[in-house]
């Protein structure tokens, strides 16, 4: 009961503060669209290889985008917990009975909250550019959940980072070394049939990729909506271990106080 | 029941040994100060009691529980004003205060006019509603003041409260602490670099040197027990070691040299002794740029006690 009032206070409080500077939430969708634009483009003719299951690669390569786009604003969800480190809010709250747990998981609604809004963004301008989600309504509501998902899983890693090291210089270089990686072993740009063998065993292990999945799911004819429920639950258990772990790691910055 | 009770804190920072046994008590309603220079371990010794870190050895209980093993009732009764501001600038004063307090589970009508008295009372009504992060250093002072203050705690810890506040705030906000301490019924720990600050507000004060305590009494004792008054002689030039051999020979034996420069005696009856001490210097040819002579003041006290001046370095000015 605490903990549930205790996140809504703090989420409130993050919510209120992002919608303060909503410029972020458009600035940061530059670089999404052109992915979208650029690579819809230059790789148009690659659904000939064959296993994309649609002639239309734009249409392959928006929900994977909207994942990605998550993921990679989930990678910098602890920058907002350096912030409040280093401003001292934290430690105010640290000698309050405020739920520590409250606290990393509104930086986490946070996050997601960002990831939420900027899907449905992509998602009006991948229709503006013809995309057409065949699951309907329905399907936009998976991707967003797809996205809300991916992000909470790796913004609880984000802030344990972030708690555990407490400097920017090596959130930007965890995010960095993660970030490209994870969205290359995933079939984010191009089919599962046209990766290497290692390459697909390895997606099957990625969080990035069950992500991609789900949300492709619901996009293109076909849909195994047993496939959707499972990449979900399994994002839904992802975030509920890494926002725990990062409960843990308050510990580790109380020692160093 | 004492308010405070601290025995025995130690705790080691890698190679500093930030507590080195420092033992104390705060009786229910006292106003309480540590003093000391940078470094001292002051805010160390508030942070274990506020539940923020624990030490390596010894024990405190805040409002009768224990700091490591009742975290939350301890949290629950004390109020915490940290060294550095811990307000959220992205809010606004009110929003910061509202929030304060719901997690110190008030809520509706109570913490709402809770807010607006808190917030009249520390003199920043006007810019209630005004984002943090345009206030003057002084105004998030006053508001950190206030965050500590909502939930009506029993123990006010301030770390360094009029750090950062032009003189007149600062008068202002001791004027304010010692209302509250009455109005409030609150226990109030402080720490501060100030001398004066501490005369002023505190019934009774520790000074804390290198991680321990040095000396503690109100401050009325601490000046009494040192009998005599303070002859400050200021030389032209460094002929230090014979100036301090011609006062031991007039029984105005130095205490401390200041700056390599300034000695210090401690003398029976100043008035009397000092014609004595100038006609000494004089004739042993020693030339002398002022002498000044003073009663016992929180200023000698510290000196006597931690062997260094109290200079403005001290002050982190
Ligand atoms: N989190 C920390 N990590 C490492 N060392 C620390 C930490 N906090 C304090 N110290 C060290 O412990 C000693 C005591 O520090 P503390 O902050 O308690 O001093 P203080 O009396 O409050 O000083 P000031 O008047 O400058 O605020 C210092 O040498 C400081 O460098
Ligand atoms: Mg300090």
């Amino acid at each position: 009961m605490t903990l549930l009032r205790h996140t809504w206070f703090m989420t409130t409080r993050q919510a209120r503060n992002l919608m303060r500077e909503p410029i972020w939430i458009v600035l940061l969708l530059v670089q999404p669209m052109v992915w979208l634009v650029l690579y819809g483009q230059l790789f148009r003719n690659v659904t000939r290889l064959g296993g994309f299951g649609t002639s239309s690669y734009i249409t392959f390569l928006a929900p994977a985008i909207v994942v990605m786009n998550a993921f990679f604003g989930a990678t910098w969800s602890g920058m907002s917990m350096i912030a409040d480190l280093d401003h001292k809010v934290i430690e105010r709250f640290l000698a309050t009975p405020a739920s520590r747990f409250a606290i990393v998981l509104s930086q986490i609604v946070r996050s997601a909250l960002t990831a939420a809004i900027q899907a449905l963004i992509i998602l009006l301008v991948s229709l503006a550019l013809g995309v057409r989600v065949h699951t309907g309504v329905l399907g936009w509501l998976v991707i967003i959940i797809a996205a809300i998902l991916v992000n909470s899983a790796f913004a609880g890693v984000s802030q344990a980072i972030a708690l555990l090291t407490r400097r920017e210089a090596t959130m930007i270089a965890v995010a960095n070394f993660i970030g490209l990686p994870l969205l290359f072993l995933s079939t984010t740009m191009i089919a599962r049939s046209q990766m290497p063998g290692w390459m697909q065993t390895a997606a099957r292990f990625n969080p990035v990729d069950w992500g991609v999945r789900a949300a492709r799911e619901v996009v293109l004819p076909g849909t195994s909506w047993g496939t959707v429920a499972l990449y979900l639950a399994l994002l839904l258990a992802l975030s509920a271990v890494t926002a725990a772990w990062a409960t843990t790691t308050f510990r580790s910055y109380q020692r160093s106080l | 029941m004492d308010a405070i009770a601290v025995d025995g804190l130690r705790k080691r920072y890698g190679e500093v040994q930030a507590l080195d046994g420092v033992s104390f008590a705060v009786g229910e309603g006292e106003v309480f100060a540590l003093l000391g220079p940078n470094g001292a371990g002051k805010s160390t010794t508030v942070r274990v009691l506020v539940t923020l870190t624990h030490a390596d050895e010894g024990t405190a209980a805040v409002a009768g529980h224990d700091v490591r093993r009742e975290q939350n009732a301890v949290r629950r009764a004390i109020g915490y004003v940290p060294q550095d501001s811990g307000v959220d600038q992205y809010g606004t004063g009110r929003e910061n205060l509202m929030l304060q307090g719901r997690v110190q589970g008030m809520s509706g009508r109570d913490l709402r006019s809770r807010a607006d008295h808190l917030l009249d009372l520390v003199g920043i009504s006007d810019a209630a509603d005004r984002i943090v992060k345009n206030y003057s250093g002084g105004m998030r002072r006053r508001l950190d003041i206030a965050l500590g203050l909502v939930h009506r705690p029993r123990v006010l810890f301030l770390d360094e409260p009029t750090t950062g506040l032009d003189p007149e705030a600062r008068v202002a906000m001791w004027a304010e602490v010692s209302r509250l301490a009455v109005a409030e019924s609150l226990t109030i720990l402080l720490t501060t670099h100030y001398l004066e600050e501490a005369d002023q507000l505190a019934g009774r004060l520790a000074i804390v040197s290198r991680g321990k305590i040095v000396v503690e009494g109100t401050p009325a004792d601490l000046k009494a027990g040192l009998r005599g008054d303070a002859v400050h002689i200021e030389l032209t030039n460094g002929a230090l070691d014979e100036a301090q051999r011609v006062l031991v020979g007039v029984g105005a034996k130095p205490e401390q040299v200041i700056d390599g420069r300034t000695i210090v005696s401690r003398v029976e009856n100043g008035g009397r002794a000092l014609p004595g001490i100038i006609s000494a210097l004089d004739g042993a040819g020693i030339p002398v740029a002022s002498v000044s002579l003073s009663r016992p003041s929180l200023d000698d006290v510290y000196l006597h006690f931690t062997g260094r001046e109290f200079s403005s370095e001290d002050r982190g000015e």
